[in-house]
């Protein structure tokens, strides 16, 4: 039990960490936001009274008369009601609404590209590190390349070559827009058409990194004792690859499944960028350029908040898996 | 998190010493000192070498050779040809002069963003590893933290925050920096975990040397070869996060990277007008260049894990004997051409040696 408790401690700490952070990046850096907005404005034409930027103040949530800690106490308490703020390129609606609406697309694309790519390529690595000399393992360096390419330029590349070549897939999207989003067969089948090509890059990018950690970590457990008992018991190859080799090797790639999963989020972030993917990555960089700072933290905060608990069940599952991990803590 | 490698770490050790021995007695001479640190050359650490030496090469002295990379021209979009050997951009700017410089910018940030992160890895890892009790709680707990929050979302936020007239190179270099040093501070803390205490160390502190002494002279050479293979790790991702960056218009002002020339040929729609000579090269040099460390990075992991090593090794003799095995069952095949057991009995042997 202790080692859950210490999980879970550390993940409320990070948590806490994240809120912080979120809190302290506007504040601690040069630029103002209010500052920002205003100058906007005044390009356009408006005027700038100080009643207007005292407006924008509270309307950013930073209001400076007040003493830093209140400002914090204040924004820890409406983040536990879930208030986020209002956003300004897509005013009058909530942050949260903004989000909601954009959250299942980039779950659903990342999720099934995230476990598509863990399972291919630990599946592969395995089978190459079982039986090192052949010809596929002597092409395993260069995998090296697939995980030096940037998302967005292989997303590029793709959108080239299967959009607009071949025309297989659609170019821009999450769907065609002529049908009404819901739950009917037709509009699901349309998500699916165009999600099919950025789930491809994200595929493809990180498959790489999968194979090749499982592939490592497969070989040293092969000149394990234990593998070397079972093969001496007399079973049957796939039973020693299944049961013993590929069970131990694993375990690694589900504790790397903290990093990798941070990575795979941002370069989806640019990637939904180049096929105008209606997810959180779109709109954060659209937060960025119409500088909505309030969608802006939001989205960080729900990106962040959703990695870190997709790490904590991975850490959970990961002493369930593994039981020397609650033995030693 | 569990570590598993350590456990493994005697026999390891081990296996490389009796490696050495047997190459002894076969006559070779033993690798000593300083060239033990020093990876074997093989195919793809050549590959390598040659990858990152002529993108390195084309980053310095590119420049040099090419014409002016902003000079507007009035064709616009031309395909490569032998004028212009990578085409031109939308405003007729020549390609190939951008793509030096932008290589030039690219492996700039590259290379300050690794120094900076592996600085801070380094006083992370080493520092409170070597220090114990609160110090290496708190360290390693900053360090775990700063793993679990995505980086590149972090990265845009402050970006965003940060007015473009004040980001300049060294904002982002230490913005990509800051987010991305907690990956190999845990590695650097596992390693001199397990240096810390051996004798040599414990009789360096007895005798009353200072600290930073201790760690500079007494650990850290034991930790070259991880800090260099997290240095090449931590350029490759500097590389393509600042390509990123740049690829969403938030990277340094009045940079010229390959990151910001994918962003101009995005926003020039190179894509839709089919100008692949365009946005094709620029991320290429980047994956090439990633692959080339990479492969340098493989070389460096036979140092600090033997295993590896052997492995290669291994394989080459069962190629080899695989290869045996095959003359020789031609061979036989060849002297006696109506007998099919042979074959079949030469099948079995390369069953066996498969094995």
């Amino acid at each position: 039990m202790n080692y859950f408790l210490r999980k879970m401690g550390f993940y409320v700490v990070a948590l806490w960490a994240a809120l912080t952070l979120n809190f302290a990046i506007p504040r601690l850096l040069p630029g103002n936001p209010v500052d920002i907005l205003l100058a906007k404005l005044q390009q356009r034409g408006g005027t700038v009274t100080p009643e207007t930027r005292e407006a924008y103040a509270l309307l950013l949530g930073g209001d400076d008369s007040q003493p830093l800690w209140n400002q914090y106490v204040d924004y820890l308490n409406n983040l536990v009601h879930g208030d986020l703020g209002v956003s300004v390129s897509y005013y009058p609606a909530q942050v949260t609404d903004v989000i909601a609406q954009s959250l299942p697309w980039t779950v659903v694309l990342v999720g099934i590209a995230t476990v598509m790519a863990a399972v291919l390529g630990v599946t592969l690595g395995a089978f190459v590190g079982w039986k090192p000399g052949t010809w596929l393992d002597s092409l395993i360096p260069a995998t090296t390349l697939l995980a030096a390419v940037p998302y967005f330029w292989l997303a590029l590349i793709l959108a080239y070559v299967l959009a607009r070549v071949l025309g297989w897939f659609p170019l821009q999207g999450g769907y065609d827009v002529v049908l009404d989003p819901g739950w009917n067969a037709e509009f699901i089948l349309s998500a699916i058409h165009y999600g099919a090509l950025p789930a491809l890059t994200i595929v493809l990018a990180s498959v790489g990194g999968w194979l090749l950690g499982m592939r490592n970590m497969m070989v040293s457990t092969l000149s394990e004792d234990y593998v070397l008992t079972a093969e001496a018991k007399g079973l049957s190859p796939r039973t020693v690859l299944r049961s013993y080799a590929s069970r131990n090797a694993m375990l690694p790639s589900v504790a790397g499944f903290a990093i990798s999963l941070g990575f795979v989020v941002s370069g989806s972030v640019i990637t939904e960028q180049v096929f105008s993917y209606p997810g959180i990555g779109g709109r954060l960089l659209g937060a960025v350029t119409n500088n909505d700072y309030a969608l802006m933290q939001g989205l960080f905060l729900v990106i962040t908040l959703a990695v870190l608990g997709a790490n904590l069940v991975v850490d959970l599952l990961y002493g369930l898996i593994d039981p020397r991990t609650r033995a030693r803590s | 998190m569990t570590n598993l490698s350590p456990a493994n770490e005697p026999s390891l050790v081990d296996e490389a010493e009796a490696e050495e021995v047997a190459r002894d007695r076969a006559g070779g001479a033993p690798r000593s000192g300083w060239r033990m640190l020093l990876p074997t050359m093989t195919p793809w650490l050549a590959v390598g070498l040659v990858l990152v030496g002529v993108i390195t090469l084309f980053g310095i002295f590119g420049p040099y050779l090419v014409g002016d990379p902003r000079q507007i021209r009035d064709i616009g979009l031309t395909p490569p040809s032998a004028d212009f050997l990578l085409g031109t951009t939308q405003t007729g700017q020549d390609v190939l002069a951008q793509l030096a410089y932008a290589t030039r910018g690219s492996l700039q940030i590259g290379l300050l963003v690794g120094v900076l992160a592996t600085a801070l890895s380094a006083f992370f890892g080493i520092y409170g590893a070597y220090r114990g009790g609160f110090a290496d709680e708190a360290f390693s707990l900053l360090s775990n933290v700063f793993l679990v929050i995505p980086g590149l979302p972090l990265v845009i936020v402050i970006s965003g925050f940060v007015p473009r007239e004040s980001r300049g190179l060294w904002t982002i270099a230490v913005v990509l920096a800051v987010t991305s040093w907690a990956a190999s501070a845990r590695v650097l803390r596992a390693q001199t975990l397990s240096v810390r205490n051996r004798d040599y160390v414990a009789a360096s502190k007895v005798s009353g040397e200072k600290p930073w002494r201790v760690i500079v002279v007494e650990i850290l050479p034991n930790l070259l070869p991880v800090i260099a293979s997290q240095f090449v790790f931590a350029v490759i991702a500097a590389i393509l996060g600042e390509a990123g960056l740049s690829f969403i218009g938030l990277g340094a002002s009045n940079s010229a990277t390959l990151g910001t020339m994918l962003f101009y040929a995005q926003n020039g729609f190179a894509l839709s007008l089919g100008a692949w000579w365009w946005f094709v090269p620029p991320g290429l040099v980047i994956a090439l260049f990633g692959m080339g460390l990479s492969l340098i990075n493989f070389s460096i992991d036979e140092i600090i894990n033997p295993k590896l090593k052997n492995l290669r090794q291994h394989r080459r003799r069962a190629r080899k004997a695989a290869r045996l095995e095959r003359e020789l069952a031609r061979a036989h095949r060849r002297s006696r051409p109506q007998e099919p057991d042979a074959v079949r009995e030469a099948d079995g042997a390369k069953e066996v040696s498969a094995r």
